[in-house]
């Protein structure tokens, strides 16, 4: 008998999720507008995101003030050309019409080599000056790295050739000769770098997005107040919600993965089932803090900033672009109450590095953590009443 | 309805229309209004009755017809015209978070109140509210009647000759309810000409004409009295019975079957309201069949038709 | 407690902590409703009528005093109770992006109707809201009146043998308002739903078997619309004079006059002896030079009640 009544509360609690979930679909696929919205807009985003984020900045149009004039100056000019870091297209006078050159925008890096730059090379105490426009931080730190390997590279090269000239050594006989192997990426695309985190954080953005929004325009125009004095329980509420949003945010991960594959051409390395479930995982985590969300906005307007600002949060912090490890200690600990900062790494060793969970436990540990701590306390935070 | 455009009223309409694509809002509405006069319009959601006033406001162009407000055509002298006149939203177009000394001022200052002049109206404005002591008070925090008078306080912060009120009084306690009618007679014995708009049948008792507004048409338009002598087909009987619910059953079937021509039969809480076509003739019958079924009848009175009763059954005859 | 009594509270307290500190919205309210009666709480905006329906139905926690429906608990059985009664909120609160019929589904899937039954309950309710023919229309697509009577019948898909309802016919044209009571005489006439109703309307009291007039927080009287009306003393005496403000100073006080009302250009006095005063106040005024036209007794109706209870109960409260 009593376990008659068990088995028919779970019969009529399943008949209660499942006209709810029926009941998000059909609104979802009515509202075709903001289902288009959902699944094209992430890839919108990530085209759009993937060109204007690419991290190292080439083709800087650069302006040279060559004092020298001489083979070796124009050797370095050429040398800087070819890198394809530097777009040599304007030759000045001197250092102030660099400055001037930079300052207009017609440039964003100068390069002034000294008088007898040759006569320099030959004593060993050849100087370049080169001037940068700060107010752009990639720029900045491509154009100096750049600059930097270049001039390295031409003063090995001339040093070669001058203990060659000495003959004391041979070319394939150099004591030192550094290489640099760059891993995981070989090619030094930063694509594999971004989309993998991209996908993740855009994914990130619809869980939370839509679950707080749905959530809160059922409070704005009452409905939940129709819904409570049924016999719908909160937890078959939150479940019957997000399940459809659970869907479409897998479909959004799959097609930006997918996308990502086909267009970029970044590889995916590791093992499907296992980014299946860990992706599943992340996408609760945000459903979860979506719910959170909406706990504490009362319009969908609130709920709208909200939902934005912690996806700046997200941006900033989760090592999607800056690496978190110069962060002060204080700044990070806000990057680990976001999710994606765990499915970062995951995402990154799966698809990019190819590794397996052996590699990955730590996070995904703390994100299955976090997944079931957000949904608690979103199910706890849950009115049953109205106040 | 033979009426010329004169000028010589307040408001005069002839022939008033406004379409949307192939929808007709308003329909060839022809009327004027008497110097303060307190005219009402009572219609259903979609009747017509914001659409008429917009017209009337200059806020939208009438496709057909003309309109004269204060001899202005409000077509095409709508700014002369509505620095004459005064309206008053359902909305209470209020801001929220000023106070309503901060309103008045700033609906003062809009219609180009001097500042010895707004000064003097706040405080009139105030005092006819019953604002006193709660000027200061942010809008958002007055209750309803306050913020009503507020409304209406700026609505005529211009001393407007004509005044246009649409649905003033929604969700409006009833003694506020009083007050505000008290406000509109007092304005209208001073010459102001008022046109309001409502939901409330006991509001519309209060006018001295009223308008049926159905469909962009104007059904009837009478003194409330006359319209109930004129409009109302049929008569109301209420039946006192001690088990109405069954009396209830036994009509409404006596209406499917067309037994007895009865235009309506409701429950009116202990009692039943009948419409028949004549009441000294229906009674009899009416009581034999509750008998007949076995349903004590305490009484069956004639009643007086209330103007819901009158607006009912035009409603029902268009 | 009777089995005859479907909804019952007991020195009901709500309050609620607001930013200016605690307000009592809900001071101690006593009722009972019996089954298969059309009871009205009527009261202004702001008496506390939606909270004290919804602290009844459980979505709101009572600060004090007992509540219960069916003889459930409101705060302990409150699933109890959302499986046998029907409630509509006072804003239009079905999903508006679902059309007519799917919002029916939704709500019987909820409340755990079969589908077989829904197959016969559906269309009947339909064709009783005189919906049939919006089946496929989008609910935020009907016209207000046809929104309550979808929410209606929505709150009836489970055949619950009470149904709340939160100002039903708030902002509703005239006509739908009267379909719309219609439609609840007839349910309650064929198949004895009990049905509590808050309104802000006073005519729609007439509509009801017994009504509450709740203002302030407090419940000034309960009972049938007939004995409400005679709790007020006197009878009422109705004209409209030529000049009304001096009108009103002059009768009022004047003796035998127990209450003066303004309605419009009109007064309504309640007078001791109608045929007595009438003359002496029609003689009053003439000897200030104004007349009277159309002076004769009328039927107080609830209005009038209302406004007169509501103001002797704040006299006694300023203890005059």
């Amino acid at each position: 008998m009593a376990r008659d009544t068990v088995f028919g509360g779970a019969r009529k609690s399943w008949k209660r999720v499942s006209a709810l979930m029926r009941k998000e679909f059909t609104q979802l696929l009515r509202d075709w507008r903001t289902l288009v919205m959902i699944l094209v807009a992430p890839l919108l985003e990530m085209f759009l995101l993937a060109y204007a984020v690419s991290l190292t900045v080439d083709h800087i149009p650069t302006v040279i003030a060559d004092l020298s004039l001489d083979t070796r100056s124009r050797d370095f000019v050429n040398a800087l050309e070819i890198s394809g870091f530097f777009d040599v297209d304007l030759y000045v006078a001197d250092e102030s019409e660099v400055i001037r050159a930079i300052d207009e925008g017609r440039a964003r890096a100068g390069v002034v080599i000294p008088p007898d730059f040759s006569v320099h090379i030959e004593r060993g105490d050849a100087q370049v000056l080169l001037l940068l426009d700060g107010s752009d931080a990639f720029t900045l730190q491509s154009g100096y790295g750049a600059a930097l390997a270049i001039a390295q590279a031409q003063a090995t090269e001339l040093m070669m050739e001058k203990i060659s000239r000495r003959g004391a050594f041979d070319i394939g006989q150099l004591p030192i000769s550094t290489s640099t192997r760059i891993l995981y990426n070989p090619d030094m695309d930063d694509m594999t770098f971004i989309i993998p985190a991209l996908a993740a954080m855009l994914v990130q953005v619809v869980a939370v997005g839509m679950t707080a929004m749905s959530v809160v325009r059922e409070r704005e125009v009452g409905t939940i107040e129709q819904l409570l004095v049924t016999p719908v329980r909160p937890l078959e509420l939150i479940v019957g919600k997000l399940t459809p949003n659970i869907l479409i945010a897998a479909i959004d991960l799959a097609c930006v993965i997918l996308f990502g594959n086909l267009w970029f051409g970044v590889a995916f390395k590791g093992d499907l089932w296992l980014f299946v479930w860990l992706s599943l995982v992340f996408i609760i985590s945000g459903l979860g803090l979506g719910l959170l969300v909406s706990t504490v906005t009362r319009t969908q307007k609130e709920a709208q900033q909200a939902t934005a600002v912690l996806m700046l949060v997200a941006m900033m912090l989760s090592g999607f672009i800056y690496p978190r490890a110069p962060m002060p200690p204080l700044v990070r600990a806000v990057g680990n109450l976001i999710p994606l900062t765990y499915f970062n790494n995951i995402i990154r060793g799966i698809v990019t590095k190819g590794v397996g969970l052996t590699f990955i436990w730590h996070d995904t540990l703390v994100l299955i953590g976090y997944a079931i701590l957000v949904m608690l306390l979103a199910a706890l935070t849950f009115k049953k009443r109205l106040d | 309805m033979a009426f010329k455009i004169t000028g010589t009223h307040p408001i005069e309409v002839k022939d008033l229309t406004k379409r949307f694509g192939d929808f007709t809002a308003v329909d060839h509405i022809s009327f004027y209004v008497n110097r303060g006069e307190v005219y009402g319009w009572l219609g259903p959601n979609g009747a017509g009755k914001t659409t008429t006033i917009r017209m009337l406001l200059g806020l939208l162009r009438p496709t057909d017809g003309e309109a004269r407000v204060l001899g202005y055509n409000p077509a095409t002298e709508a700014k002369t015209m509505q620095a004459r006149v005064g309206y008053m939203s359902q909305l209470f177009t209020l801001y929220n978070d000023l106070t309503a000394r901060e309103n008045i001022r700033f609906y003062g200052q809009a219609y180009g109140l001097s500042r010895a002049k707004l000064r003097r109206r706040q405080a009139e404005i105030i005092e006819m509210a019953g604002l006193q002591g709660r000027e200061n008070i942010l809008t958002g925090n007055l209750s309803g009647g306050w913020k009503q008078r507020l409304a209406l306080g700026c609505a005529i912060v211009h001393h407007p000759q004509v005044l246009f009120l649409d649905e003033p009084t929604a969700g409006v306690d009833p003694i506020s309810r009083r007050d505000f009618w008290g406000l509109i007679y007092a304005m209208a014995n001073k010459g102001v000409t008022v046109l309001v708009t409502t939901h409330y049948m006991d509001e519309a008792e209060l006018c001295q004409r009223v308008g049926f507004l159905s469909q962009g048409r104007l059904a009837a338009l009478d003194t409330p009295r006359r319209l109930k002598e004129t409009h109302m087909r049929g008569q109301v009987l209420e039946i006192n019975t001690p088990d109405p619910d069954r009396a209830m059953r036994v009509l409404k079937a006596a209406q499917e079957s067309q037994r007895l021509p009865l235009d309506e039969v409701a429950l009116y809480g202990a009692q039943i309201h009948a419409v028949v076509p004549a009441a000294e003739e229906f009674r009899q019958p009416l009581k034999d069949l509750l008998n007949a079924e076995g349903v004590r009848v305490n009484a069956i009175e004639w009643i007086a038709p209330t103007l819901e009763d009158v607006f009912i059954s035009t409603m029902e005859r268009l | 407690m009777s089995d005859d009594i479907a909804i019952c509270t007991q020195d009901l307290v709500k309050r609620f902590r607001t930013l200016r500190g605690m307000v009592t919205a809900v001071n101690g309210v006593t009722l009972q409703v019996r089954r298969g009666e059309t009871y009205g709480l009527i009261g202004p905006d702001g008496a506390g009528k939606t909270t004290t329906t919804r602290v009844i139905l459980g979505l709101l926690k009572r600060t004090a005093g007992e509540s219960s429906v069916l003889g459930y608990d409101s705060m302990r059985n409150t699933y109890e109770i959302r499986e046998r009664v029907g409630y509509i909120a006072q804003q239009f609160a079905l999903p508006a992006d679902l059309t007519v019929q799917e919002n029916m589904r939704f709500f019987a899937d909820i409340q755990d109707v079969s589908a077989e039954e829904q197959q016969r309950r559906i269309p009947e309710l339909l064709e009783f809201a005189g919906l049939t023919h919006f089946t496929k229309r989008l609910a935020g697509r009907l016209s207000g009146g046809m929104k309550k009577k979808l929410a209606l019948a929505c709150s009836l898909v489970h055949e619950p043998q009470v149904v709340l309802l939160d100002e039903p016919t708030l902002g509703v044209d005239p006509v739908s308002r009267r379909e719309f009571w219609n439609l609840l005489g007839n349910l309650r006439a064929e198949k004895g739903l009990t049905i509590f109703v808050c309104t802000p309307y006073m005519d729609e009291a007439e509509r009801c078997s017994r009504v509450g007039l709740m203002y302030q927080g407090r419940l000034i009287a309960h009972d049938s619309p007939k004995m409400i009306k005679r709790l007020v003393p006197g009878r009422l005496l109705e004209f409209t004079p030529s000049n009304f403000v001096p009108a009103r100073q002059i009768v009022t006080g004047m003796e035998g006059v127990l209450e003066v009302q303004t309605y419009g250009v009109m007064l309504h006095l309640f007078v001791d002896d109608v045929a007595r005063r009438r003359q002496e106040i029609a003689g009053a005024l003439a000897a200030q030079g104004i007349t009277c036209v159309g002076m004769r007794e009328i039927e107080p109706r609830m209005e009038e009640a209302f406004i007169s209870l509501i103001r002797r109960q704040s006299d006694q409260s300023h203890g005059v």
